[in-house]
């Protein structure tokens, strides 16, 4: 008994569906998990990463899933095929799990104080004044402040930090051998990312649990993790102390993933370069309405006075934590949402243009945005989606010069030509990502904003992405918006940056000037969260 | 760096199926397994069938229910009479007037040098038997399969060419109020704000009118007829489609590709039937059978109450007002109930397989 480890996955394999339609989520992995351990499971999306983690609290879609092989042996006791009643009595008290989506994860419409108290309820028994108290000690063991004021708050109060410190809170609240934490820090600004890693690892230290750490992130398992489990297609490729594996990786897929690192230099035009798109003094207010009459009451200042200007082969990055105003700035510069003050493209000012005018300009401002798989309509074709562009603006005479115009646009992207008569959703998401690129350059447009282009694509597609939009950069001399949060692109692909917040400019300048020393205290917070997971001030 | 696509072997998979089957690569693959979904219903899939297998009798109701023959040969020439008048000295009658086919003394010539084919049921909707010992409503009988009705017409006939204009009269009444309902849904969808706040409210006002008072009313004031009726009861049914149209238009017009084609300097118009309608089209669709079945009842109600197509005209309405006042004669209002229920049931059951092959949740994978 001594020498068995806390948790131990044998062999483990998980399936869904029956026959033909079987999908091999996890193809026998194996790992242990002991007291006061933190293991990182990494890997790509679709990996299966998150499957092992469910399965460990046999929290799967069963029957439609199930384990053809492996067991899962929590201090001796088999738990793959153990009856309902056991499972839920380890469930939250022996095992506890975080989720990725804080908002989602927690019930909108009771307070905190009853989520927080229906886990003590449930394994303990323990209810009134008890309770309370034990919940107030937990929320100030997460670090909400002045937790007593804030019990009856509802989940939609709380910011996304908060949220997920009362998730961890509710983890703890049975002080759990085992803290399963599905991407606890993927829906959160950097900053808040930092705060939120270093509470897991001081609470770890302090109540010696074992962490069961699950992200796509090589930093945070670089900062948090102990061992590290490499995840591929439903494998454990490599596996081993972090300091080695990251050190001397020997699988060639953890070799691709820590070379995937976005890297590179911006391409560095000549600075004199002509102006492309020039924003003035832009204000875009969101009026907020009130009393019986709906009159303005007050503003929301989306964003408040800003001024940019791009050159002709140049990249600006926008940088900024949600609800800084970064996309409404994109937005209000393609005219695609009403906003105050001039917007100079090529010389001409477009800011009080007729829709009708517009419309020819729109050819040389295009946008790439966030979401590959709501950017796409799922029902056009490829060709069609690319092609949809010379339609409006009749560039092409024959459908034979349109096709072959779609053709160049998709070899330029780097996609098969022959893949146009497809549907999006045979497409991953860095094609798809690919796809919109060719739709918008497919115009020979002088500016495109890209808005996060990258955030949601998986870190080795990331960097191909990156260095696709500066190899058509350096061709074409396209200008840039370059909208993020993540400063690692960033930094590979912006000549200028504006850091932004609230709608405000904090800092501006070049790149390379403002990485090397930020002047204010906001962007070297912002710095440290990127680079280093630390939390600054 | 991937330069170039490598399909996974699920897209490789799909590839080959398609080439497979060739007719159908024009649909998405979404497109396809919805209608293997639909198939997959079997009480929908053949209710479909039995549809318009009804449907495609009725509308050769000429040629199965007529009171003239389709085929004549008198004296080595080929006559149409379903197609054609032809006066009675065609056929070596007296006077210049119509031929009256089942006129014994006319018959009796054709039969001499010639030959009549003759539909299966020897009546249309409005003429009367021959037989003048009978009284009407008359019970079933080898001349009339479905009896008479209390003029003395025959009730299969009646009912042939009832169900026809009832299911023409739905069609189009389903069309015309479909159209104008996803028209205002799309615009009050779309752009919102205030043309959505005032189409919303003048929508509750319209949607408050007491419909069959005001139809009572405009049905006193104009003669109905069929274009009438269509263009009366499409005042109130084209708001059936307005919500759900409007609501998709509503979610979709914030959709990043809707966003993508703005930028890309598409007109609203374009927008608005190349990227949102078709969201919306799987509501449109999933409704039209209700309300194609809706329409019908609408139609019998009105001419139930003597309201409808002017009087004479065959159809199911009238048929159950009579099976109503005759209570003697249960045939007719039989008759009358086993068809209305049976062309509902089925439209009702077309419905919900399109509606089940039309779920997400069934039909993602």
């Amino acid at each position: 008994m001594s020498q068995a480890k806390l948790l131990e996955v044998t062999d483990l394999a998980v399936s869904f569906g029956h026959g033909a339609e079987e999908v091999q989520a996890v193809k026998g992995v194996s790992f242990t998990l002991d007291k006061g351990e933190t293991l990182a499971l990494v890997g790509e999306s679709g990996s299966g990463k998150s499957v092992t983690a469910l399965s460990v609290l046999q929290l799967l879609p069963y029957p439609r899933a199930r384990h053809p092989k492996g067991s899962i042996r929590l201090g001796g006791t088999e738990l793959v095929g153990a009856p309902e009643p056991t499972l839920r009595a380890m469930r939250g008290d022996r095992i506890a799990m975080v989720f990725q989506e804080p908002m989602t994860s927690l019930n909108p419409l009771h307070s905190i104080e009853r989520q927080v108290a229906e886990v003590l309820d449930i394994h303990q028994g323990m209810r009134g004044a008890a309770a309370r108290a034990r919940v107030i000690e937990l929320l100030h063991l997460v670090g909400i402040p002045e937790a007593e004021k804030r019990l009856a708050a509802l989940p939609h109060e709380l910011s996304g930090g908060q949220r997920q410190r009362v998730m961890i809170a509710m983890a703890l609240a049975n002080e759990p051998d085992i803290l399963i934490a599905d991407e606890p820090t993927t829906a959160l600004d950097v900053t808040i990312q930092a705060q939120i890693l270093k509470l897991l690892k001081e609470l770890q230290a302090r109540l010696g649990m074992a962490l069961l750490f699950i992200t796509h992130d090589l930093g945070i398992v670089r900062k948090m993790a102990d061992r590290v489990c490499v995840m591929c297609q439903g494998e454990i490729v490599e596996t081993g102390p972090v300091a080695t594996v990251f050190s001397a990786p020997a699988h060639p897929y953890t070799q691709r993933l820590l070379a995937a690192e976005p890297k590179g230099k911006p391409n560095r035009p000549a600075a004199d370069a002509p102006l492309v798109m020039e924003g003035k003094a832009i204000k875009v207010w969101f009026p907020v309405k009130a009393g019986l009459f709906r009159h303005t009451v007050s503003h929301i200042k989306a964003v408040d006075g800003i001024d940019v200007a791009i050159r002709q082969g140049h990249t600006v990055g926008v940088v900024g934590e949600s609800g800084s105003g970064k996309t409404t700035l994109g937005l209000a510069l393609l005219r695609l949402i009403g906003s105050e003050g001039a917007i100079v493209f090529a010389g001409t000012d477009i800011a009080g243009m007729s829709p009708g005018r517009l419309r020819p300009l729109r050819r040389g401002m295009q946008m790439v945005f966030q979401d590959p798989y709501g950017s796409l309509s799922p029902r056009l074709s490829v060709g069609e989606i690319v092609g949809e562009g010379i339609e409006v603006h009749r560039l092409a005479a024959s459908p034979a010069e349109r096709r072959a115009m779609i053709t160049a646009a998709l070899v330029e992207v780097g996609l098969d030509p022959d893949t146009q008569d497809r549907y999006p959703h045979e497409f991953s998401g860095g094609q798809r990502q690919r796809i919109a690129i060719a739709r918008a350059l497919v115009l020979k447009p002088r500016f495109i904003v890209l808005d996060e282009p990258t955030s949601a694509l998986d870190v080795s597609v990331q960097a191909q992405i990156v260095d696709l939009l500066r190899d058509i950069q350096s061709r074409h001399g396209i200008a840039y918006l370059f909208i993020s949060h993540d400063l690692r692109v960033v930094r590979a692909l912006a000549d200028d940056l504006v850091v932004m917040k609230d709608g405000r400019v904090v800092e501006a300048g070049r790149a390379d000037a403002l990485f090397a020393s930020p002047q204010t205290a906001y962007t070297r917070a912002l710095m440290a969260a990127a680079f280093d997971l630390d939390v600054v001030g | 760096m991937d330069a170039r696509v490598k399909p996974g072997h699920d897209v490789e998979e799909k590839r080959k199926g398609r080439e497979n089957i060739p007719m159908t690569a024009r649909f998405s693959p979404l497109t396809r397994r919805r209608f293997a979904a639909f198939r997959a219903n079997r009480r929908g899939w053949v209710s479909l069938w039995l549809f318009l297998a009804l449907f495609a009798v009725t509308l050769l109701a000429e040629v199965v229910a007529n009171d003239r023959p389709i085929l004549v040969s008198y004296r080595g020439q080929l006559y149409v009479p379903v197609a054609r008048d032809y006066p009675e000295t065609t056929f070596g009658g007296d006077f210049l007037t119509y031929t009256d086919y089942r006129d014994p003394y006319v018959a009796g010539k054709i039969a001499e040098s010639g030959w009549a084919l003759w539909p299966p049921i020897r009546f249309d909707y409005q003429a009367v038997g021959t037989d003048v010992s009978k009284t009407h409503p008359a019970a079933p009988s080898a001349e009339n399969p479905l009896g008479t009705d209390d003029q003395g017409r025959d009730v299969a006939a009646r009912l042939i060419y009832g169900l026809r204009l009832s299911i023409l009269f739905g069609l189009a009444l389903t069309l015309v109020s479909s159209l104008v309902g996803v028209g205002a849904g799309a615009v009050q969808g779309y752009f919102g704000g205030r043309i959505d706040l005032v189409g919303q409210r003048f929508l509750e006002i319209w949607g408050g009118l007491p419909h069959l008072l005001i139809l009572i009313i405009v049905a006193s004031i104009i003669a109905p007829g069929f274009w009438t009726l269509l263009l009366v009861l499409t005042l109130f049914s084209w708001t059936s489609l307005v919500g759900v149209v409007r609501a998709e238009f509503l979610r979709a017009r914030n959709f990043d590709y809707v966003c993508a084609a703005k930028a890309l300097g598409m007109d609203d118009f374009r927008v608005m039937r190349r990227h949102v309608l078709p969201n919306a089209m799987v509501a449109t669709l999933t409704f039209l059978p209700f309300i194609l079945s809706s329409s019908i009842v609408a139609l019998t109600a009105l001419d139930f109450l003597g309201l409808g197509l002017p009087p004479g005209s065959p159809s199911l309405g009238d048929l159950l007002r009579q099976g109503k006042e005759n209570l003697q004669a249960p045939w007719l209002g039989l008759t009358g109930f086993i068809v209305v229920a049976l062309l509902l049931s089925l439209l009702v059951f077309v419905g919900e397989a399109v509606r089940d092959a039309f779920d997400p949740r069934k039909t993602t994978p």
